[in-house]
């Protein structure tokens, strides 16, 4: 569709609020040959209830029905992984279903255990994600990851995803980035930052310390696209607990509030038609309209260049939620850098910054943890736990990775989570001398994107801290 | 080594499919250890082939080897977007969802077949049978509602730059790969092997 009814844009409601309770992520690497998938699901699982200080057994006697993530049924050979999933965590007869949405696949299962819980249907539920992609060579994931591209129109052509995404990019670079050296640089600066930030993570298995150049020098996948640019392919498990109020606070005395929406667009970049940019609450109608003027080639919307899914995801979850300007009502945010420049083009999508200057919020520092400029707090530090480049893409957990890591934030507990040296030793990694504790402080309201591919599927997560909620005026 | 003259062919024949030869090969499996010789799992070896029907957008694979670009068009005069040209062919409307007209669109494609955006790269999955670097291009056409995803076999693109389609006219897949781009101004003595302009 390429114009929308009022009924399609009705802000989605919920029968009743729904909460985060917590939340468990197992080790994420390239390869973990040593253990089968659902022994990861199971220290996910483990580590969500002693974060509340309950046994395993405990949470369990509270899960009603489970919402499964795992994209990539046909990397190992199995159909109904879920099913086995589900049955090693002892949670038979529970209802449980599968979800797949690409690289979304994480942020749809909480979407749909939110639902599940929004609606009165289950008091508390599970929402896990997994993926397993290291039991394959390079190439042969490659084929398979480009099966989820059309199979007749995209996938024969050289079966390689990036391509099909990559296109994207160069239009974004020579649009938007009018091919500069110091946009190439801002893309660089995203690479190194994630990186940076994924070395305080023993979860990450992405963590270097690098510089602007390294990034710039290492080897072009596809130009303007380099390596370091790239997201991480990935292996682990990650899981939520979401619950109504009631059921929330027997589990915990500090439940967050949870929202999420979704949107589509069409799974070939192909087929986007032209049409309006919606807008968001803090966007004006005449905003866009000398776009083309100030980027020749910008005023097809959206074109190669923008994310309609990301879009719309934030136009039904800030209204939701009682957002008006993401940036002085979030105070984090957790985004799907696949690749540095998708990065920056989320920025735009969720009104971060308007289309067309999504390069000024890495410029201006807003997105660190410390701002390199001034020394002082980022605005709106983005992807503390070093996000897909630097931590994980796990595709069925990476959703559920990120709002965890959001909601430790806002938690006050992100240091306890990642500096326990017992942790980095279960993880056999080896934690730096350096380590620096990444805590927003005073954090109260987060954001997570989980995003498919070039864009098919997008979700938004908002968690907010039940003593700052908004007004919700939509 | 696995004898292709039996590898499996399928025809439909009075609306069934007819499957004849061998469709899948059996490998044994090998254990897989680590360095200290413990077992950490198996290989299951896998060799099938898929069959896929291409059901209303069979015309636009059998049109290639003519040198034939197919568009499908909404013609629905109570469609709130009529008019509305598709390539990549879609067999209905996504508005309306009534079926869609087909038409040949090629003379459109040679005459305003332009460069919107594209990607070089050396990297490919399994399976890749393009010569590598692969040019990926998106084209745009006039009065086109979309943009067709293509591969330039000669010369490097440029945004904005005129191509015209070839056609593997010779010794055709019929898949996607039976269409490519050339640059306006291309000879036909530099085309691919068993690629021409019409």
């Amino acid at each position: 569709m390429i114009t929308f009814s009022e009924r399609q844009l009705k802000i989605p409601k919920m029968s009743k609020p729904v909460y985060l309770v917590t939340g468990g992520m197992s080790k994420f690497g390239r390869a973990i040959p040593e253990k089968r998938t659902e022994e990861l699901v199971i220290d996910a699982f483990n580590e969500a209830a002693e974060f509340i200080g309950k046994t395993s057994a405990e949470l369990k006697k509270y899960i009603h029905s489970c919402y499964y993530g795992h994209f990539a049924d046909h990397f190992g050979d199995q159909l109904l992984g879920e099913a086995v999933i589900h049955d090693r965590l002892g949670l038979d007869p529970l209802g449980n279903i599968g979800i797949k949405t690409g690289g979304a696949t994480g942020g749809s299962t909480i979407w749909e255990a939110f639902k599940a819980v929004a609606s009165g249907y289950s008091d508390c539920v599970l929402a896990m994600g997994w993926e397993r992609m290291d039991e394959v060579p390079t190439d042969e994931g490659n084929h398979l990851i480009s099966c989820a591209a059309d199979k007749d129109w995209e996938t024969p052509l050289g079966h390689i995803y990036t391509g099909y995404y990559a296109v994207m990019a160069q239009k974004y670079w020579q649009v938007f980035g009018k091919s500069e050296d110091s946009f190439r640089e801002t893309m660089a600066n995203i690479a190194v930052k994630n990186r940076g930030y994924a070395r305080m993570n023993p979860h990450a298995h992405g963590a270097m310390d690098i510089t602007v150049e390294d990034v710039i020098n290492s080897p072009v996948v596809a130009y303007p696209l380099r390596a370091l640019d790239c997201c991480l392919m990935s292996v682990g498990a990650a899981g939520v607990i979401l619950a109504d109020e009631k059921t929330a606070y027997e589990l915990t005395d500090n439940p967050l509030l949870l929202y999420n929406a979704a949107a589509s667009h069409t799974l070939r970049v192909a087929d986007r038609r032209n049409m309006e940019i919606p807008l968001l609450p803090n966007e004006s109608p005449d905003q866009y309209k000398d776009l083309g003027e100030r980027f020749p080639g910008g005023d097809r919307y959206p074109g190669f260049t923008g994310f309609l899914a990301a879009r719309m995801a934030a136009y039904y979850a800030y209204r939701m939620a009682g957002i008006t300007d993401p940036n002085e009502d979030l105070d984090l945010v957790e985004l799907h850098d696949a690749f540095t420049i998708s990065d920056i083009q989320s920025y735009e999508d969720i009104g971060i910054r308007p289309y067309g200057e999504g390069r000024t919020y890495v410029e201006s520092g807003d997105c660190y943890h410390t701002n390199p400029h001034t020394g002082k707090p980022g605005k709106l530090p983005a992807n503390l736990s070093g996000g897909l480049i630097g931590c994980m893409h796990a595709v069925g957990a990476t959703g559920i990775m990120q709002t965890i890591e959001v909601a430790q934030h806002i938690w006050g507990r992100w240091a306890e989570m990642h500096e326990d040296q017992r942790k980095w030793d279960t993880f056999g990694r080896k934690k730096p001398s350096d380590w620096t504790d990444l805590q927003v402080k005073g954090a109260k309201r987060g954001l997570a994107i989980s995003h498919a591919g070039v864009g098919s599927h997008v979700t938004a997560t908002i968690l907010i801290h039940p003593d700052h909620q908004l007004e919700r005026r939509f | 080594m696995v004898d292709l003259k039996d590898r499996g062919t399928v025809k439909v024949i009075d609306g069934r499919f007819q499957f004849k030869g061998k469709f899948h090969y059996i490998y044994p499996n090998t254990p897989i250890r680590d360095e200290s010789g413990e077992l950490n799992g198996v290989t299951n070896p896998r060799d099938m082939t898929y069959v896929h029907m291409y059901g209303g957008e069979a015309p636009f694979f059998d049109s290639l080897r003519d040198g034939k670009l197919l568009g499908t068009r909404c013609d629905n005069p109570d469609c709130e977007h009529t008019g509305t040209v598709h390539v990549p062919f879609k067999i209905h409307c996504p508005d309306c969802l009534k079926r869609n007209t087909i038409f040949d669109i090629t003379e459109i494609a040679k005459k305003t077949a332009t460069v919107h955006t594209f990607m070089v790269t050396e990297r490919t999955g399994a399976f890749n049978t393009l010569e590598k670097p692969i040019r990926f291009i998106n084209i745009e056409f006039e009065g086109v509602s979309t943009i067709l995803m293509g591969y330039l076999p000669v010369g490097e693109p440029k945004i904005g730059m005129r191509v015209l389609p070839i056609f593997q006219s010779k010794n055709p897949t019929f898949t996607i790969l039976d269409l490519a781009w050339v640059p306006e101004g291309t000879p036909e003595s530099e085309l691919p092997e068993g690629f021409t302009f019409n």
